[in-house]
């Protein structure tokens, strides 16, 4: 108390007031709010070590254990192709699906304790403040992909340099669907528990259900269905495959393994693939942008 | 643009003659009616406090005056604009300190006030000079660099109040603004609002249910139950009641009480372990009291009348028990605020 008792007397004699000025809402304050909500993710990022850390552990024993240990009894069916390497594009998406869902939590978070007001009290539109927060979810599960992308040598996934800029596209684009939908949910719910209650009840059976771990060709018809819904399935498979046509494997392997998407046996580009994402990503941003100028 | 342009000149609507006009305000959340019809105004420059229980409707007053809440009647005029049809105006001319936090506790104090910076567009040459300036003013320019989850529930109100100065906003909102703060704190949060105030030309409206907090403003509007009940300067207040308070200390307090209300038709009661009583010209009527009590007097006081007096004087209770005959229904209010405002 003392220290801030000694601050209040040399303050006294202001030389002058720097006053500044709001200026009236304008495309430029939107986008400098836009960026700040968006700096603001990275910065919260940045000072929590802890979380890079612990949200890479999941992916990491999903790729080494159960891709090691499952080697033992499906080489016989995987024609010479390392498990890892198989299941390399689906733990990614997991680990881009578990940090996007963590910084769209933080929304419900930013409610619980109050930061939520200071943003929505602020002369901007709540668009960009939603917009901000989507890019900022995505750069920041962009960088945990980054992290796994550095890891392909580890799965025998080759460093060609378009191979590793499809990776980084189709994992940007799914941090930016994953966190629009997070942000949309979290407009619902507003108790954290409850959020990430329903997150896990989400994330786990979509992350299954996209053939992560399994090739999506003559499935059981019941899961062959569910798997064609699952939106994520659109952002495993062109990875999938583009990291496939990098391999050096058999056709027959290539054919087994990644066999693609296909809706009433017409084959889906990898590119209507990744459109799908993008759509729904955009749909859903539209839906949490309405859900929380709605409130207005 | 020039750093010492003056506020009035950059943020539009030049001179109104008013700071905060409010016509017949009310608002309603189904059934409960958390203010019916309150009407003031605020000259610009003034210290303006709202004072009552928690639950009498102060906090839904001021939410509707920045504009978060949507009156369901009346009307009201903030720095010029409306609150309803012209509520950006309104978001740039006002700053805010709310009763609960609003800080990121993750950034550093400079970055919740840059971030605020930001999202209201202040010209960015003028931020680290103006930043400084408020930061300075409340004593945290030494820990800027610090995350805020590091600092005191005081000092995290000071950061908050410079968060609030920072975009020279010409009316500053503070709802409870010293709550939940132990009272050396408090006193020292009022030192920095008044060096505040008196730098820039601001109005400041606040709502508090300490009265002594409510000594500093200029006027205060006595609100009960969604009305206000009464309205002018502390002073005026005071001299309303138009009686002193007397304290005596006896040998018999019942006996005392039974006296005073048998002989001079006064209601007292012991409060603070003295017989306590309030009573036109205190002073003249001590003499009296000696002389006809009839009852052995050990030691007596007389002191002006307090706000306590005021509002038990306007409303018939003490803020504290209507504050708890109110908790109820606060509680059922700000259920529904706050379910409101989610959807």
């Amino acid at each position: 108390m003392s220290a801030t008792e000694t601050a209040v007397a040399p303050a006294a004699p202001t030389p002058e007031v720097v006053r500044v000025h709001v200026p009236p809402r304008s495309f430029r304050s939107e986008l400098r709010a836009m960026k700040i909500v968006w700096r603001r993710d990275l910065i919260r990022f940045r000072n929590d070590r802890i979380r890079i850390v612990t949200s890479l552990v999941q992916p990491l024993l999903f790729l080494f254990v159960l891709g090691s240990g499952l080697q033992q009894v499906s080489s016989a069916g995987t024609h010479g192709v390392d498990l890892k390497t198989f299941i390399y594009p689906g733990v990614l998406c997991l680990a881009v699906m578990f940090t996007a869902m963590f910084s769209a939590a933080s929304i419900v978070w930013d409610r619980e304790f109050g930061f939520m007001r200071e943003m929505l009290v602020a002369p901007v539109s709540r668009s960009s403040i939603v917009i901000g927060k989507c890019l900022g979810g995505a750069t920041v599960a962009s960088i945990q992909g980054v992290i796994l992308i550095a890891l392909a040598g580890a799965v025998h996934v080759p460093y060609d340099p378009v191979l590793i800029l499809g990776i980084f596209g189709l994992q940007l684009l799914l941090a930016f669907s994953i966190t629009a939908f997070g942000v949309m949910v979290a407009a619902r719910i507003t108790q954290m528990q409850s959020f990430m209650g329903v997150m896990q009840m989400i994330v786990m059976p979509m992350f299954f259900l996209a053939g992560a771990l399994f090739p999506v060709a003559s499935l059981p018809g019941w899961l062959t269905v569910l798997n064609r819904i699952d939106p994520l399935t659109y952002a495993v498979d062109p990875m999938r495959r583009l990291v496939f046509d990098h391999l050096d494997v058999s056709a027959a392997a290539h054919k087994a393994l990644a066999p693609g998407v296909s809706w009433w046996g017409w084959h889906v580009p990898a590119v209507l693939e990744a459109g799908v994402v993008l759509v729904l990503g955009l749909a859903m941003l539209g839906i949490a942008i309405w859900e929380f100028s709605a409130g207005e | 643009m020039t750093a010492t342009q003056t506020a009035s000149q950059s943020n539009g609507a030049a001179s109104e003659r008013h700071a905060i006009e409010v016509e017949s305000l009310e608002k309603s959340f189904d059934e409960i009616q958390a203010v019916r019809g309150v009407s003031f105004e605020v000259a610009p420059g003034e210290v303006f406090g709202f004072l009552g229980p928690n639950g009498a409707g102060k906090t839904t007053t001021i939410n509707m005056l920045c504009t978060l809440v949507k009156p369901t009647g009346g009307s009201a005029r903030v720095a010029g604009h409306d609150v309803v049809r012209e509520r950006d105006e309104v978001r740039r001319n006002i700053g805010l300190v709310f009763q609960d936090q609003t800080l990121d506790g993750y950034l550093t104090a400079k970055q919740n006030i840059e971030l605020h910076a930001e999202l209201y567009g202040i010209e960015s040459s003028l931020v680290p000079k103006r930043m400084q300036q408020v930061l300075e003013m409340v004593g945290l320019w030494e820990r800027k660099d610090s995350p805020v989850r590091t600092f005191s529930g005081g000092m995290r109100r000071r950061l908050e109040i410079a968060r609030g100065f920072m975009h020279s906003p010409r009316v500053l909102f503070l709802d409870e603004p010293t709550i939940g703060l132990d009272p050396q704190t408090r006193s020292s949060i009022w030192r920095y609002i008044r060096q505040l105030k008196e730098a820039e030309e601001i109005t400041i409206f606040m709502t508090t249910h300490y009265m002594d907090e409510a000594e500093f403003c200029d006027r205060i509007a006595i609100m009960d139950r969604g009305e206000i009940v009464a309205l002018d300067t502390p002073e005026a207040l005071k001299a309303r009641v138009g009686a002193d308070r007397v304290r005596i200390e006896t040998e018999d307090d019942e006996a005392a009480i039974a006296a005073l209300a048998a002989k001079f038709d006064i209601e007292a009661q012991v409060a603070e372990g003295a017989v306590t009583f309030l009573v036109a010209g205190g002073e003249q009527f001590v003499p009296r009291l000696f002389a006809e009590l009839g009852v052995p007097i050990k030691a007596v006081s007389v002191s002006r009348p307090t706000l306590d007096d005021v509002f038990m004087s306007y409303t018939g209770s003490t803020i504290r028990d209507a504050e708890e005959s109110f908790a109820k229904q606060a509680n059922k209010i700000m259920m529904q605020m706050m379910t409101g405002g989610r959807r």
